[in-house]
This record gives structure tokens, sequence and C-alpha cells, in this order.
């Protein structure tokens, strides 16, 4: 996979030496953009220096690259979508994108791609341009280095930074996306490559997988969005080395899983989500070697999770470790270290004596009563978790670790 | 008034008890700030610790300072002072005394170590504030019982037992009511529950200052709307003021009428 | 002057004053005397307003008492248990008095007058019940009142120690003073007291000069006077055992 894309890149770096380059700013003979595509021949460069230029709706329908020379801004004055490329090849680089407009009937793009089979989009900056990126039935293409902010405010009129519908072989790398609605979005997009973005105060997801298959991100950093990362309906998803963190809300979660099944999540770092992670009717899951701190919960179970592993986790500090909605599941949860275990290890081989039973009395009460959290921390609490530690009635019974860790693992996350 | 306040205040403030309570805070504090760096953490443990001590300590120093005061009380009432005075005086010296081991005692650490130079010291303060009134409110309560109660025994154990009702079981009955009526809306019932209860309010308030509020979800918002807009802040300080004068007020009627 | 006017008080079940009427104009030395337990203490703590009346008035110098307090600057007041703060010294002890009441130069003389120098700095926990009793005279007599009021005034004092109360005592009567003692010392009444007032089953069964006293119940001293008194109508009375149905009280007892 990952080398196809990298195929495809050597081409398209290969294909503006055997063309024309058509020049474009304010002052020369061609000074729209408009008018340089119309001019240009299949196969050439279109040029565009720096300057402003007042344009929307631009169609290209032929193979063509635009390079911007010194940040050139397009801006559509609110008045509706500025790129929109319906052809198998396409190159845009070096251009600032903005005020697209909102609107509450059609998804207006900063640039929208169709039937492309092999596109880059690489280092441009985009303010308020609505979904700034559009892909739609298109495959190989590289999203690249480009900076896309907006400053939503709620749901309904606001667009996604990168959204691609059903699309495949992508590679999203070195992205910066701030204040949409979704970072990225992904919507029947398979076999594709998520890497080295950071997603930040975007209103709904840092990054969104819908019936996505058989894709993979890492080394990626969600920020306080409204959820770092939503992977629902979708199969075979590897995450790693991603770090979530601050995703804290009435409503928020490091990573949302619905649905989903046979995955990795191996190396993340969850820090400060009010829930580290969610799932819900997700199956065969292998959450390993990752590092769960003070979130309100670092894992949250709701019903119909089975056959999922969660070994060989660092939880610290976490206001509750785990909360299982349902039990009678063959989950697995093993060789974790828990900071609050508070067993021995007498033979001294690291793994603690007794078992430690992850979840409190409190976390099951509240499962059942959320209104009762306004007792967290009091004395009464305190008292009833301890006596459920020694004569466990309540807390579901294989719900347990039966080797807790003495120490810490080392870290695998990016720091 | 002052002037017993005074001797009451200087009189506590050289007791041992008041050494070992202060330096209990102090060292409490010392050393969680050493063992993390993350104020905010530092907080939520002293919160924790605030919350159980300043209302049990406050109890049981002001019934005991009440009956181990006692020759001097009936000294001053031959002498040409205002009974209320007497008594409001040796409660406000009691209080302010629990107070200030409070202050120093948990104040000193977090102030060396720099909190108001972080995003903590609102945090902070809020529970310094708490810890004061829970502090002047169960002195209040428990100098109340002991004034009404000449058997030391008896008096000791209401006071214990009233904590113990506002500290332990109000929150059980609580999450019974909760659990019981769990398929009602209660947001509102809790949300009046825990204002009612001076312990509750002041660790609800506490809470939703350091944020906890989004493990609360719906609750949350609820509670979070309330504290957050200016009626419910002052309806909080009201009622824990309330919580404070009622049983001061107690103090100066019951003292009135009784016998030395 | 003091005025007292059906003055009732209970505790609980115990009815120890039962519409007291008392009315004592300065200058004047008045024993209230009464068998244990008669109420003497409490009469003199409801002046004092330590002890709050179910019933009944009590003006001193026209005003009522209730909820007053400032009428205590005009007396000096003995408890009859002299129970002071265990941990403090002497000394401190009257400097606090001073601080709370007022200055005054009197407890330098006091202090000597009654050879008390020695436990300045000795914490009053540590002090002998005579010596307390010394303090307690010192707390008193250091503020110069128009009224004296003092509850069995030489418990436990030595005999060189009576002398000179008794003397302070005169001289407090020579400046016109009116001054109020309960004892259980009958030489004491014989020696000091102009007037005697007995409180006998919550009521004052007798008030009189000590003369008069003599006379009505012809003792040779006060002492004899009161044992007749009890005779007559006291619970030792032979009225009093016939009526509570007790065993007879053995006849030596009744002689006399
Ligand atoms: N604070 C109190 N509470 C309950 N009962 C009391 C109180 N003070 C006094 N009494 C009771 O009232 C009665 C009168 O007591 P009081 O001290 O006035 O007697 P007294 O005449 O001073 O006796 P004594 O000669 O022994 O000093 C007693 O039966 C006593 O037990
Ligand atoms: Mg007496």
């Amino acid at each position: 996979m990952k080398n196809n894309i990298l195929i495809a890149a050597l081409l398209f770096a290969a294909f503006p030496l055997l063309s024309n380059t058509l020049v474009v700013c304010p002052d020369c003979p061609v000074n729209t953009i408009a008018k340089g595509i119309a001019l240009a021949n299949p196969c050439d460069t279109v040029l565009v220096q720096s300057g402003t230029y007042y344009e929307n709706n631009i169609e290209i329908n032929k193979d063509l690259t635009l390079i911007g020379e010194g940040m050139p801004v397009v801006d559509g004055k609110e008045q509706g979508e500025i790129f929109t490329v319906e052809n198998k090849y396409f190159y845009i680089e070096g251009f600032r994108i903005q005020n697209v407009g909102r609107s509450y009937v059609e998804d207006r793009a900063g640039i929208r791609i169709r039937k492309s089979t092999q596109f880059t989009i690489r280092n441009n900056e985009f303010d308020e341009a609505f979904f700034a990126i559009y892909l739609q039935n298109s495959s190989k293409g590289l999203i690249e280095g480009n900076h896309i902010s907006a400053h939503s405010l709620e749901e309904a009129n606001s667009g996604n930074a990168i959204h691609a519908w059903y699309c495949s072989y992508l590679e999203i790398a070195n992205n910066v996306v701030k204040g949409n609605r979704d970072g990225i979005y992904l919507e029947f997009v398979d076999n594709s490559l998520i890497h080295n973005n950071l997603s930040q105060d975007n209103i709904r997801y840092g990054l969104h997988f819908m019936f996505s298959d058989d894709d993979s991100y890492y080394d990626n950093e969600f920020v306080d969005n409204g959820a770092g990362v939503a992977v629902m309906y979708s199969k075979n998803i590897v995450m790693q080395r991603n770090v979530f963190r601050d995703n804290w809300g009435a409503a928020s979660y490091g990573l949302l899983l619905k649905d989903i099944f046979d995955s990795e999540i191996f190396h993340n770092r969850f820090n400060q989500n009010t829930v580290g992670i969610f799932m819900e009717t997700s199956n065969r899951l292998k959450i390993q070697q990752n590092e769960f701190s003070e979130n309100g919960w670092a894992v949250k179970m709701s019903g119909g999770n089975q056959t999922n592993i969660l070994s060989k986790n660092n939880f610290l500090h976490n206001t509750f470790n785990l909360s299982v909605h349902s039990a009678g599941t063959d989950n697995v949860f093993s060789s974790n270290y828990w900071s609050d275990y508070a067993g021995y290890d007498l033979d001294k081989d690291g793994v603690g004596d007794v078992p430690h039973r992850p979840m409190k009395l409190f976390s099951y009460v509240v499962s059942s009563t959320p209104e009762a959290m306004v007792l967290l921390r009091s004395l009464f609490i305190d008292l009833l978790n301890f006596s459920e530690k020694v004569s466990p009635i309540f807390t579901p019974e294989n719900v347990i670790d039966e080797t807790p860790l003495m120490t810490p693992l080392p870290v695998f996350g990016k720091v | 008034m002052f002037k017993i306040f005074k001797y009451s205040f200087f009189d506590l403030i050289r007791s041992r008890w008041t050494y070992i309570y202060a330096g209990f805070y102090f060292l409490f504090t010392l050393g969680m700030l050493m063992l993390s760096s993350d104020l905010s953490k530092v907080v939520i443990s002293s919160m924790n610790v605030v919350l159980i001590l300043c209302p049990l300590i406050a109890t049981m120093f002001g019934v005991m300072y009440y009956y181990n005061s006692r020759e001097f009380t009936e000294l001053l009432l031959s002498q040409p002072i205002k009974r209320t005075s007497i008594f409001t005086g040796q409660f406000l010296g009691l209080a302010t005394s629990l107070s200030v081991s409070l202050l120093v005692g948990a104040g000193i650490p977090f102030l060396m170590f720099g909190v108001f130079g972080s995003d903590q010291a609102g945090n902070f303060l809020v529970l310094l504030f708490n810890g004061v009134v829970l502090s002047f409110i169960f002195a209040a309560i428990s100098f109340f019982i002991a004034l009404k109660n000449e058997d030391k025994i008896k008096g000791f154990g209401l006071a214990i037992l009233v904590w113990l009702l506002l500290a332990v079981v109000y929150d059980g009955l609580l999450l019974l009511g909760l659990s019981w009526f769990r398929d009602y809306p209660l947001e509102k019932a809790s949300l009046i529950a825990s204002v009612l209860n001076p312990i509750d309010l002041s660790r609800v308030m506490l809470l939703l200052k350091l944020d906890i509020s989004a493990l609360m979800s719906l609750t949350g918002a609820v509670y979070r709307k309330f504290l957050g807009s200016g009626v419910g802040m002052a309806i909080s300080v009201a009622v824990l003021l309330i919580w404070t004068i009622i049983p001061t007020l107690g103090i100066r009627r019951v003292c009135l009428r009784r016998d030395f | 002057m003091i005025e007292i006017t059906g003055l009732h008080k209970s505790f609980g079940k115990n009815h120890v004053l039962k519409g007291v009427e008392l009315s004592l104009v300065p200058p004047g030395l008045i024993a209230i005397l009464g068998p244990n337990g008669s109420g003497k203490t409490t009469l003199i703590k409801s002046i004092l307003g330590m002890v709050i009346p179910d019933r009944g008035e009590i003006e001193v110098d026209g005003a009522s008492i209730k909820k007053a307090w400032e009428y205590r600057r005009q007396i000096s007041y003995l408890p009859q248990i002299a129970r002071f703060p265990e941990n403090i010294r002497v000394r401190e002890l009257i400097a606090m008095v001073k601080d709370l009441r007022g200055e005054t130069e009197m407890d330098v003389s006091l202090i000597s007058y009654f050879g008390l120098q020695p436990f300045l700095d000795k914490k009053l926990g540590n002090l002998s019940g005579g010596t307390r009793q010394k303090v307690n005279l010192v707390l008193c007599f250091m503020y110069d009142c128009p009224i004296v009021i003092l509850d069995e005034p030489t418990a436990g004092l030595d005999p060189v120690s009576l002398v000179r109360l008794k003397k302070l005592i005169k001289t407090k009567r020579e400046e016109g003073k009116l001054i109020l003692i309960t004892t259980h010392v009958m030489d004491l009444v014989e020696e000091l007291a102009e007037e005697v007032v007995y409180l006998l089953e919550g009521n004052i069964h007798f008030r009189g000069t000590v003369a008069e006293l003599k006379e009505k119940y012809q003792g040779r001293n006060v002492e004899e006077s009161i044992a007749a008194l009890l005779q007559k109508d006291g619970p030792f009375s032979l009225g009093a055992v016939a009526s509570n149905g007790h065993a007879k009280v053995p006849e030596t007892l009744l002689e006399n």
C-alpha cells in the first residue's frame, strides 16, 4: 500500500518537466487563475504569483499542475466553491484559499476533487474554507502539509477540514487542522494512511471513520476536540503512537469505538480526556501498551463488546480506570499496571500476587445511576469503595486483572 | 466581645492541638507538593483531606473547647460582660484559630510552590474558603450542642453524631434515593440535595472548579449552569452563610437561657 | 439596693426557690443562711444573672436585671467554689480580669495583704484550696463596688487569713456598702452580721437582726437559735417527721 503511494508520488513529480508553464499575476496579461486554467493545455503548469485573486467556481477538467508562488491568496468572498476538479490527474501547491462561505444547503469546498486517480494537495493554507478539501470517488491522493483553520461554533453550519467519500489509497500526512467540524472525515475510505497530523479544537471529531476498512493512522495528535477520534462501523484499523489529550467535555472522548472489529490500538497515549476510550459493540480489538493518565474514565465499555484484549497498558491516576457496563463477556484484562493497585509482590517477579479489580464499586454505581456522580470524592463513597474492595459483592466477577504489574511499563507513544 | 475573642483565640492558638492540626496540614500539603509537580492534583488531594478534616476537627475542638473552658466561662459570667458576647467571642476565637491553622498549614506550602503564579490560584482560594467556612459551621454546631448539654459525654456523642450525619449518612441516603428513583429525572433533586448539605456543597463547588463536571455529563451541565451562574453562586454562598448563622444564633439564644 | 419579688427557680423537678421576696438596702451586712441545698447560692447567682429565674423580678438599683449586664459593675462577687482555668498563672489571671473589667490598683495591696506574692507565677491548677480561695478574694475585692456578695468566703482559709478577711469585710461595711454573705460558720454571723435572712424550703423563713433571731428562738447565740429554728420548723421537726412517715428520730437528737 505504501509502495503504491510512493510510486504515485514519483510519477506526479515527473509530470511538470514535460510541460509548459503559464504565469498568472495581478498585473500580467493573464490576471485571473480561471483565465490561466482556460488557456493552459493539458499537462501544463499554471504558476500563480503572489497577490489576491477574488475568484470562485474555478473548474478544472484537464491534467494540470497549479503552483502558487509567494502564497497567492484565492478569496471566494463567501460566494461559493473555489476549485472544482474532475479529472484523473491534479496537483496543487502553495495557495492560500479563504472565505468560501458557509452554507446549510450545499457542501461547498475549497478544493473539490472528483474521480481522480492521481492527485496531490500540498502545503496550502485554508482559512474559513468550509469543506476545505473535499474528495469524492478518488484514489491514490496525497494530502500533505496543509494548514486548515476555521472558527466553527456549531455543527450544523460548519464543514470538515478534510472530507473523503468513497476513496482509497489516500495518504494524509503532516497537516494541521483546527476549528472545523471534523478534522478529517473518512466515509467508505479504504487502505489509507493518516499520519503525523495535528487535529485540534474541532467541534466534533479530530478524525472520523465511517464504514472504512483496512486503514491505519499513526503518530497523530488529537487535542481538545469534541472527541479525539471516532471509529465507527469499520474493521481492520491500526491505531498506533497517537496522542489523545484534553478531549474534555460533557460528551467527550479520546477515542470513540462503535461497531468496529479486528483492530489494533497500540502505543497510544491518552491524557486528560473525559473518557480515554469509549467502546460499544466492538469485537476482537487488541488494546496494548497504551498509557492512560488522568482521564475521567480510562476505558469505558458499554454493551456488546466481546473478545477484546486489554493488556500491558499503564493506567495512571485516572478518576476511574475502567467501567464495564454489562458483565458476561470474554474480554481479557491482563498484565496492566494500575496506579491504584495496593497489592504486594512477595516473590519479586514484578507481578502482583493479588489480583486487581479495576472496576470500583462507585464506577458500577455511576454506570447505573449517572446522577450519583455528584458524590464523587465524598467520604461515603470512599468508605463504600473500601468495603467493596475488602469483600467484593457488586462489581463484575470477571473484570479482573490476575497479573497486575508492580511497575509501569516503558512508554512507547509519541511524546 | 473582642476581648473574649482575643483571649479564646490566643489561648487556642498556643495550644498543642492547634500546632498538631496545623502541622498535619503543613506536612500533608508539603508532602503532596513534593511528590507531584501538578498543582491541580495536589489541590484535589487537599480537597479530600480538607472536606473530611475541617468538619471533623471543628466538631471535636468545638465540644472540647466548650467543656474545657467552663471555669473561664464562669469567671466571665460574673463580670460585667454581656452573655452573648462571651459565647459569641469564644466561638469566634475557636473558629478563627481553626481557620488560621488551616490557612497557615495548607497555605504556606502552596505559597512556597508558587500557587499564585499558576492557573490553580482560583481553585486554591476556593479550597481555603470552603475549609474556613466548614470550620466555622461545624465549630458553631458543636459549640451549640455542648452549650445545650451539660453532660460532657452526651454532648460529645451528639456532636459526633451530627458530623456523621452530614459527612457520611446524608450521602448514603442521597445515593439510595438516587438509585431508587433513577427512572426519573433527578438532576434538580440531586442538585438541591447537595446544595443543602454544607459538606456536599463545598465538595461540589470544588469539583466543578476542578472541572470534574465533564464526568457528570447531563447532571454536570445542570450543576455547572447553576453554580456557574451569578444567582447559583449567590445561593450557594447564602446556604453556607445560613449554615453558619443558624447555629451561631442558636448559641446566642441558648446561652441566654442557661444556668451556670 | 436589691429588690427581689416572687422569685421562682426550679432545676428540673427540684423546686429550689418558691417565690422569694427580699429587699436589701445599703448600707448593711446581711447573712444569708440556710441548710445545704436550700438555695442560697442559687439566690445569689440569680442576682448576678448567672442563674435565670423561672418567674419573678430582680431589680438592682431600681432597674430590672433581665438581659442587663452593666449593673454587674456595681457588684463584687466571690463565688462559692473558685473555679479557674487551670493552665494559667495567678499573675495572668489577675491581668486578664483587669483587662476585661478595667484598670485598678487595689490588686497590689490585696496580694500582699493575703500574702500571695510567692504564688504569682504558679499555675492555678497547682495551688492549694486555701490559696485558690485567696486568689478568689483578690479578684473579688480588687474592685471597689457598692454591693459585695460573698458565697462562703471563709472556706479553706487558715486562722490568720480569716482574721484578715473579717477585717476587710468590716472596713467595707464601714465604707457604707451593702454586703451579702452566705456561710455555715455561725461565729462569723455573730461577729459580723447585722441582719440574718434564713432560707428554708424555698422561702425566706426568717428575716431580722441577730438580736431578733436570738429572741425569737431563745438561743444564747446564733447557733443555738438556728438549731431551735430547725427543730421547730425544719426537716428535723416533729411535725415534719410525722408527716413524712419516717422512722422516729432518736429522742436524744430532739433534746435541747
Ligand atoms: N445548675 C444546677 N443544675 C441543677 N441543679 C442545681 C444547679 N445548681 C443548684 N442546683 C440544686 O439546687 C439546690 C440548691 O442549691 P444551692 O447551691 O443553691 O444550695 P446552697 O444553699 O448554696 O447549698 P450549700 O450550703 O451547700 O452551698 C440543690 O439541690 C442543688 O442540687
Ligand atoms: Mg451554696
